[in-house]
């Protein structure tokens, strides 16, 4: 099966933790106002929205008690980290969310700009900043309540620093929500050898088969950092249908959603699920919201 | 309907969003910023107020996930106030399947069709006029099969629905669109990504979903390029009210198919019926300028008359009702009787051409069509508004899901999904009714024959029978 490649570069950054590589800039630079293209290179970017929005909603909406289903997610501050063309962060905001997209390439974020500004409910919910995670840091201390970083972690260098910048910006039981590759023979595969060498479907060169993160290394992450993983969920991208489906095995592409421990307090190791259970995660202690 | 067929099966055929993005005029705007101020922004422009493009519209407006969403309805004509019916009964009705009636209590309007005046048939009773053959649907439980519904109670209601949620929906009475401006699929820069719509008065509108509600001459249809395979039956339909000759309980629909065309009986009240009676040009101006008690003598006849009757079908008929009925003994109903005709309402008698059409395409990016817009069919199955109903069950459907996932509505993502259910469910039924319309538009014996026998046999079979009548 085809695997999910977001086309994002490595962050820009002046703290001695990020690297950039200005070859992948180049290539990411030439297909910045691919973005909106439904049918061409993010086309999956584009009908992974079906499963991912449903999630982050459905999971939100599961841990909150006051809400409108004309608008599901109003008044919640969202951080999507990574944000390209705003793909993830257009549905996001139609949904009532205040959506804060940051991305370190800038004709990433013109683009994304320019697309909201033609729908003025957009326009005003949706803020876009041409930056890295940790540029962003000290002036958002506890500010958000969900993070979503899709696709990201499998570009990133410093896995546990990005993490650790998540939980700093996150309010306390907060949620973070995590898309990305897992590290195995089929994800190399599949993912590599047959998507971009064989198939040509994925550019060669985009993904780094090191730099994929296997969940349980996520897992133990997010959990020494303060975060409390609730679900673990394996996805599936079918090349033929072009959709993207949820399955148990995380062995190629899967998303987890992790909560911030609250004020006080850790959280408890028995709070980690197994990676094959189901989607809807147990009410926590306290709503994020 | 072959070429019906084939058209659909070549477009299901090509690749899923191929091709499909754009047809039709193109002009980018100059100035985005320009325009978008003075335009405003709607999610959802339906246009055509009729029975469909109205229900449409307050579907959506009562649906919970649209609840921040705007949405405006554009109608030709002006607003028809319907605080009181009129004693006397309207000659253009609707026969309404309980699915349509589930679809309208979804929003409250079945209420107020109650509430007013509506007629339920329990059984539908079809026969041929060259033979014996006769068909009978009816519920085994007695369920309602459907309503016999005016088409102007059906508005009044939905207009009472359209009122209630004013907040959302903005109705424009007497506003006719003269032009409509399609985005370019993957826009650039400094095109705005939106349809653009102009009024007749010069007003501007833009809206990220059009639905075309706007009957069988659709201009948003013509304006998208969206191909129609039509075809003119050369038959109109006479409608009229009438009076019977005695109260009674009238709860059957009843239909007569003559060489001519399909007659029809529709129960409006225990004395009223309303009169649906397909035939061709000629005729149907005669039955309009004949005086009134030669036309109530006309449908008499045409209900009662044997004239068309052979006896070679009428024997060939008879010995397949005595196979049928060693083989299934209940497979044979008895035949009613219909109600004489004894007067017609002065000034109720009008007519109107036939045709069917049917869209290539029921979609386009930021693009749908409804109803007639998207297919026409002839009366004879009373199927034409339920078709239409069906239709925005389906796409009200595949919307509220988009909006509930923060989707652009006027993605052809969602917007196929609804083409493929509903060409999946329309064409077939289509297809049956423009055969079943020619077939038995004739005398000669074979065909006749085949029908004959294709009737008895459909009446012995239940399975057949009910799935006929669950549209």
């Amino acid at each position: 099966q085809l695997l999910l490649f977001r086309l994002t570069a490595k962050r820009l950054s002046s703290t001695s933790h990020s690297s950039v590589d200005s070859k992948e800039m180049k290539k990411f630079q030439l297909l910045a106002h691919k973005w909106w293209d439904e049918e061409g290179e993010y086309s999956a970017l584009h009908s992974m929205n079906d499963i991912r929005v449903p999630f982050i909603r459905d999971t939100l909406l599961s841990m909150s008690s006051n809400y409108h289903l004309g608008n599901p997610l109003s008044g919640v501050k969202i951080l999507d980290v990574g944000c390209g063309g705003g793909l993830l962060s257009e549905p996001l905001g139609r949904l009532g969310a205040s959506v804060t997209g940051i991305d370190p390439l800038e004709d990433n974020i013109r683009t994304a700009d320019q697309h909201k500004s033609f729908d003025p409910v957009l326009a005003k919910r949706i803020q876009y900043k041409s930056s890295s995670l940790e540029e962003i840091v000290e002036e958002s201390m506890e500010t958000f309540d969900v993070i979503v970083a899709s696709e990201v972690v499998e570009h990133v260098a410093d896995l546990e620093m990005f993490i650790k910048c998540c939980s700093q910006v996150l309010k306390p039981e907060g949620s973070l929500f995590i898309t990305t590759i897992n590290k195995t023979q089929l994800s190399y595969v599949l993912g590599i050898v047959v998507a971009e060498k064989i198939i040509g479907i994925v550019p060669e060169g985009t993904h780094e088969w090191e730099k994929f993160v296997p969940p349980e290394e996520l897992e133990r992450l997010l959990e020494s950092n303060g975060f409390s993983v609730k679900t673990v969920n394996g996805m599936l991208y079918n090349p033929l249908s072009g959709s993207w489906s949820w399955m148990e095995s995380t062995s190629l592409n899967y998303a987890v959603h992790a909560v911030k421990s609250g004020a006080q307090g850790q959280p408890s190791p028995t709070d980690a699920l197994s990676e094959t259970e189901r989607e809807q995660p147990s009410a926590t202690a306290g709503t994020a919201l | 309907t072959s070429a019906v067929m084939a058209a659909v099966w070549a477009r299901g055929l090509r690749a899923p969003l191929g091709g499909r993005l754009r047809a039709g005029p193109r002009v980018p705007f100059r100035s985005v910023a320009a325009a978008a101020a003075a335009a405003p922004l709607y999610d959802v422009v339906v246009s055509g107020g009729g029975m469909v493009g109205s229900a449409m519209a307050a579907v959506l407006g009562h649906d919970i996930h649209f609840h921040d969403k705007k949405i405006a309805l554009l109608e030709a004509g002006p607003r028809k106030e319907y605080d009181r019916m009129p004693d006397s009964y309207s000659n253009r009705v609707s026969s309404v399947s309980p699915g349509s009636a589930t679809l309208l209590s979804s929003f409250g309007a079945w209420d107020h069709v109650c509430s007013l005046r509506l007629k339920a048939f329990r059984r539908m009773q079809v026969w041929d006029a060259c033979s014996e053959a006769m068909i009978v649907f009816e519920k085994d439980d007695l369920d309602d099969m459907g309503y016999i519904v005016e088409n102007d109670v059906i508005m009044s209601a939905l207009t009472k629905q359209l009122d209630a949620v004013a907040d959302r929906v903005e109705v424009f009475y007497e506003s006719r669109a003269v032009g409509y401006t399609w985005p370019l699929p993957s826009h650039s820069c400094d095109t705005s990504p939106w349809v653009q719509i102009e009024l007749a008065d010069g007003r501007r509108l833009q809206t990220k979903l059009l639905i075309g509600a706007d009957g069988h001459n659709s201009v948003v249809r013509k304006e998208a390029e969206i191909k129609n395979i039509e075809h003119q039956y050369d038959q109109s339909a006479v409608v009229a009210t009438l009076h019977l000759s005695e109260a009674t309980d009238n709860n059957v629909a009843w239909q007569r198919f003559l060489p001519t065309g399909p007659i029809a009986l529709l129960p409006l009240s225990d004395t009223a019926s309303s009169l649906v009676w397909s035939t061709s040009h000629e005729h149907a101006s005669e039955l309009l300028s004949m005086d009134e008690e030669s036309f109530v003598d006309s449908i008499n006849s045409a209900f009662w008359s044997n004239v068309n009757h052979s006896d070679f079908i009428d024997t060939a008929g008879a010995m397949f009702r005595s196979a049928i009925s060693l083989l299934k003994p209940s497979g044979t109903a008895v035949r009613q009787l219909p109600p004489s005709v004894a007067r017609v309402d002065p000034e109720s008698r009008a007519m109107f051409p036939l045709g069917m059409g049917h869209a290539t395409e029921y979609v386009q990016h930021r693009v749908a069509l409804i109803g007639d817009a998207a297919h026409r069919v002839h009366p004879l199955a009373g199927q034409g508004v339920n078709l239409g109903f069906g239709d925005i069950a389906c796409l009200a459907h595949h919307l509220s899901a988009a909006a509930f996932s923060g989707s652009d509505l006027g993605s052809l993502k969602h917007l196929l999904k609804f083409e493929t259910e509903r060409q999946r469910h329309n064409v077939a039924l289509i297809a049956a009714i423009d055969v079943l319309k020619r077939l038995y538009s004739t005398r000669l014996p074979p065909l006749v024959l085949l029908r004959t026998w294709g009737l008895q046999a459909t009446n012995a079979l239940p399975p057949v029978k009910v799935r006929f009548s669950l549209y």
